[in-house]
């Protein structure tokens, strides 16, 4: 069971998130024309990544804040965790 | 019964505890500390059991962990337990164990003309012959494996018992009790550590209390006792006997089981039988020890054959003799040390060593007791059928390709040494490449993959000296790192004698003409003659002969039988073993009890339940409850003999004609709030929510992104910047989590906050023609007429001093209001909405009325709202705003979902009025249609409807716009109907919508 750091609440385990998928994907702006391929790839078209992924998780039974966690998906090791907003260097 | 083969003095069993148990129906006498094993053995039983394949005669091949034989089914307090090790099993008043493997009884076993059919019963021999034809598997085969194999039978009865789960954190944990994990525990320990200590047996020490060591100038065994002392009396440490880590998962997360019961005749009041620790350990020290390795001979299967450290361990900690002629067949010192104890108890071995020449202190020491050694010698096979009687031996040539002359010694055990194997399995778990160190055949962990080490036996550390010196500095060490503390403590000094080199011998050559089985794998029957035929067929990776010949994957993992079977392959691959590699270790390392793994959430355990506040009220008045998630609503209200179908008939014509009260308690409710609230709402629906006003409620659905509905519900705007959402009772957790994904990751500039009130309202809604004259008569002081309070308006309202909230809103399709209190309040609410309600004949209905109204007006719920279905599916293209952006709205565009005959939702009446569709039916054009017979769509929702007296079904039909009138077949071939339909319009009752704006 992984053990992550909610930047919010500190070490959790996992347990009490909830998976939310890339971090990485943009949605398109709202009320904005995008292409069939552009909307296609940001609801559909996904990499399976080996090795450092950015992805999302909810802490649901903690603070409900969404994250970022940055994990190796071979490994399971955790980098580096971030809240929503902050920027991903 | 005596214990013949007990002896007089010595072992660490309580010898003034006399225990009486049963074995196969015999009764027997035991002491206390001893294991079944031990038990059996002191009354002379060798024979426990019949092999897994060929039902050959078991005995007992180790003392603990290890042994692949002597599996029973256990009875302990009127329960029963299957899989249970004999040797693991500590002894108790009134014990019983039975056989398993066996029928019908141990000495006499049908299945056993296997082992005189072996020819026909190699490698994949289920997989070849048990394929064809494929009738037979289920009439004939399986049955009959089924009853001839197994492990024993689970219970059918409830189990009583309880299992508890536990939570811990800890600096150190420490897998093993043996010197390095006693010296690792106690550095720690001393230097302020947090310290969990570890022990799979009942007794702490490990090597130590059947070794003939020093250690401080006390023997190895009180060095043990000394240190157990300390640490149990230390604030800092938690010290577990009879608990086994058994998994190493990610993060340093390890799992154990802890058997608090199990050796007693019945679980103390208050306690669990098990308890499972999940411990999130900062530094894991692995000192797992190591098992002693086998040598492979011909029937080295035979009742008597057993590891020599096991024999040991019989006679130093049980007092038990495993034969009176032993025979100790060895290829390292170890088998030296085991003929040493038999000969300080009177007992003459003779010890077979397949070394030409070794010399050591420990053979030395033999010698000197007189004892009669051969070297250059090796058991061919066993003799005897149900227990050892003699063994054919050999002398071996220096390449051990030619035997000697064959020579028959008399003996009654044979006690088998081919050196030691480290237990590497969590080191391996842990994410550890493990590494084959030449100089003991065997693999050990290597780099550290999380924060473990491996030390002593486990790394293939065989010299205690330096087991003690390197645990205790990393005891020390891993503590300093974390509490910064360095309290040096002397390391004892140590002395042990010294050995010599094992000989890389590890299995007999078969004599000319003789075709004796050589198992590699004791507990699944796998044979040298198998791994040969599986790599004979091709089978090369060493997982897919793991696969094919089963080697090694009984529920003793192969802890004796892996590395002999590496070295066959890699004989026979002429590979050498690091190339052929090991099978994966996966946890459990030994078998875990179910109950233990499901801990406390069994039963109404199993998840919680969520009741409304007017829960007792529908007990009451006779509800019958159903699960709606985690909530439990009433389903109808029994009168009398009613059933089902009757009763909800009876409070669905009572909401059509009068009015009916429904406890809506469980609809997820979200306060959505912020100056942003309505752009927030407006991009999450389909429809338009910009110009709400205050006071109104609206419908709305709303989409993922892939456009599919996720959900409906409405929402009403309570003040300025204050909306009051609601969900179906199904996804309300979901809901919640997507709107905090877009307003904290997708648009954080929208200045909103959400937060779930569902369990802070009660809520009941108020159907039918008179429930206005109700609504009235609760509210006095409000103006609830058609003009006051119109279809979708909200207004506050005062219920005999309780502030309300009153909607009106309908699911029924009936003039209908829905009324929130505080859930404190919900059972006041619903006891004055029935109290005042008696004059307009109120009934309450249950959610099996509540479907029936729901489908006969053609209301979409979550059968339709499936995770397979757009708005156009559900006919709410109309509430999809052409005009505004939304989650989901572009992919509506898809090709797929723009067809033309695009599924729909429509009616469907059967053609005679009488036959209800089962939910789920096909809907086909024609029923004698060869299979598979095109479908063209599906029953989701089916009713009897109050309104017309006659069935009716909502389904998603193929091109279900231009399907009305059409002529149809629904058919379920799991309820055997073939239904002639009429496919109707889905708005069965009132289409116009006339009554909910009466
Ligand atoms: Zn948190």
């Amino acid at each position: 069971m992984l053990y992550i750091n909610c930047p919010h609440c500190g070490m959790r385990s996992q347990n009490e998130f909830s998976y939310g998928g890339d971090a990485s994907v943009k949605r398109p702006e709202i009320n904005k024309e995008v292409s069939d391929q552009e909307w296609d790839n940001f609801v559909y078209n996904r990499k399976s990544l080996r090795g450092k992924h950015l992805e999302l998780w909810q802490h649901i039974s903690g603070c409900r804040q969404w994250i970022k966690v940055e994990r190796d998906t071979a490994t399971h090791e955790i980098f580096r965790t971030f809240k929503a907003d902050e920027e991903v260097a | 019964m005596t214990q013949a083969f007990r002896i007089e003095n010595g072992g660490l069993i309580n010898r003034d505890k006399k225990l009486s148990f049963k074995f196969n129906g015999k009764t027997y006498f035991g002491y206390e500390g001893d294991t079944l094993a031990s038990a059996l053995l002191a009354n002379g039983v060798h024979l426990v059991g019949r092999s897994f394949k060929y039902h050959r005669p078991r005995g007992f091949f180790g003392a603990g962990v290890d042994e692949p034989y002597a599996v029973v089914q256990l009875y302990r307090n009127g329960e029963t337990e299957p899989n249970i090790k004999a040797t693991e099993q500590e002894l108790f008043e009134g014990l019983e164990a039975k056989s398993v493997n066996c029928w019908p009884s141990v000495n006499f076993d049908i299945g056993a003309i296997n082992n005189f059919l072996k020819i026909f019963l190699p490698a994949g021999f289920y997989y070849k012959t048990f394929m064809w034809p494929k009738s037979f598997w289920y009439r004939i085969y399986e049955p009959f494996i089924r009853k001839a194999a197994g492990l024993g039978v689970a219970s059918t009865k409830h189990d009583k018992e309880r299992y508890e789960h536990k939570y811990e954190y800890c600096d150190l944990l420490i897998a093993g009790s043996g010197p390095s994990g006693l010296a690792g525990a106690y550095a720690a320990a001393k230097n302020g550590a947090k310290v969990i200590l570890a022990e799979d047996k009942p007794r702490f020490g490990g090597s130590l209390l059947t070794s003939d060591v020093n250690i401080g100038n006390q023997s190895g065994k009180d060095w043990a006792e000394g240190i157990i002392a300390e640490l149990k009396i230390m604030p800092n440490v938690v010290v577990k006997n009879r608990s086994q880590i058994f998994g190493y998962y990610d993060h340093n997360m390890l799992v154990m089981s802890e058997k608090v019961s199990d050796h007693l005749p019945s679980t103390k009041k208050y306690h669990p039988n098990k308890r499972l620790w999940y411990i999130r350990a900062k530094e894991v020290l692995i000192s797992s020890g190591s098992i002693e390795r086998p040598i492979v001979f011909g029937n080295n299967d035979t009742p008597g054959v057993m590891l020599s450290s096991a024999a040991k361990e019989y006679l130093k900690v049980y007092g038990v003799l495993v034969g009176r002629k032993p025979l100790v067949f060895t290829n390292n010192d170890s088998g030296y040390e085991t003929a040493i104890e038999f000969k300080k108890h009177g007992v003459d071995p003779v010890v077979l060593d397949s070394r030409k020449n070794a010399e050591s202190e420990i053979i030395d020491e033999a010698r000197n007791l007189g004892i009669n050694i051969k070297n250059s010698y090796v058991v061919v096979a066993a003799q005897g059928y149900k227990k050892v009687k003699s063994a054919d031996i050999a002398s071996i040539s220096d390449d051990k390709k030619q035997l000697g002359k064959i020579e028959n010694i008399e003996c009654d055990c044979i006690c088998v040494s081919g050196f030691w194997t480290p237990t590497i399995h969590l080191a391996s778990q842990s994410g550890n490449k493990t590494k084959f160190k030449e100089e003991i055949d065997a693999f050990v962990p290597g780099q550290s993959k999380q924060n473990e080490i491996t030390l002593g036996a486990a790394n293939g550390v065989f010299s205690l000296d330096e087991t003690i010196k390197t645990s205790f500095k990393a005891g020390s060490e891993l503590s300093k790192k974390l509490t910064k503390k360095d309290n040096e403590i002397a390391i004892p000094n140590v002395v042990e004698k010294k050995s010599s080199q094992h000989d890389k011998f590890w299995c007999v050559p078969l004599p000319k003409g003789k075709n004796y089985k050589r198992f590699l794998d004791f507990q699944n029957d796998v044979a040298v003659s198998d791994v040969e035929i599986a790599l004979r067929e091709g089978y090369r990776s060493i997982e897919h002969v793991k696969r094919y010949t089963t080697l090694g994957m009984a529920t003793d993992q192969g802890k004796t039988s892996n590395l002999n079977g590496l070295q066959l392959v890699s004989e026979i691959e002429n590979k050498v073993v690091p190339a052929v590699g090991h099978t994966t270790f996966r946890p459990p390392y030994t078998p875990v009890s179910i109950g233990a793994i499901v801990g406390r959430e069994v039963g109404k355990h199993s998840k919680p339940t969520r009741k409304s506040p007017m829960h007792s009220w529908h007990e009451k008045n006779n509800a019958v409850f159903v699960d709606a998630g985690v909530w439990l609503r009433p389903r109808y209200y029994k009168r009398g003999n009613e059933n089902l179908f009757e009763a909800s008939k009876r409070e669905a014509k009572n909401v059509r004609t009068n009015v009916g009260v429904c406890d809506v308690t469980t609809l997820g409710k979200i306060d959505v709030k912020g100056p942003d609230a309505a752009e927030l709402l407006n991009r999450v629906y389909t429809n338009a929510w910009l110009k709400l006003p205050v006071g109104k409620a609206r419908y709305g659905v709303m989409l993922r992104e892939d456009g599919i509905v996720m959900d409906d519900g409405t929402t009403t705007r309570i003040s300025e910047n204050h909306y009051h959402m609601t969900t179906t009772t199904a996804q309300a957790a979901n809901v919640l989590s997507h709107l905090e994904y877009y307003l904290q990751l997708v648009w954080p500039e929208l200045n909103v906050n959400v937060v779930s009130t569902t369990e802070q309202w009660a809520g009941a809604a108020i159907a039918g023609p008179k429930s206005r004259d109700l609504l009235q008569k609760l509210f006095p002081n409000s103006d609830v007429s058609n003009e006051g309070l119109p279809f979708m308006g909200y207004m506050e309202g005062d219920l005999f001093g309780v502030k309300a909230r009153i909607f009106r809103i309908s699911f029924s399709g009936e003039l209908a209001y829905e009324v929130n209190v505080e859930s404190d309040y919900g059972n006041f609410m619903w006891e004055k909405i029935i109290e005042v309600g008696e004059e307009f004949n109120i009934q309450p209905y249950g959610t099996e009325a509540l479907s029936t109204l729901r489908i006969e007006m053609g209301h979409v719920a979550g059968s339709e709202l499936d995770g397979r279905t757009i708005p156009y599916d559900n006919a709410l293209e109309g509430l999809v705003s052409k005009k505004k952006d939304f989650i989901g709205k572009r992919s509506l565009q898809r090709s797929a979902f723009t067809a033309e005959d695009r599924q729909r939702l429509v009616g469907v009446v059967p053609l005679d009025k009488k036959t209800s569709i089962p939910e789920g039916s096909h809907l086909v054009k024609d029923d004698k249609a060869p299979l598979p017979n095109p479908k063209l769509g599906h029953i989701s929702a089916s009713c009897w409807s109050v309104e017309y007296d006659n069935p009716f079904s909502l389904a998603i039909l193929k091109d279900g716009k231009n399907m009305i009138g059409e002529k149809l077949f629904a058919m379920s071939p799991l309820k055997n109907k073939v239904i002639p339909v009429e496919i109707v319009s889905s708005h069965y009752v009132d289409p116009k919508g006339e009554r909910v704006r009466s």
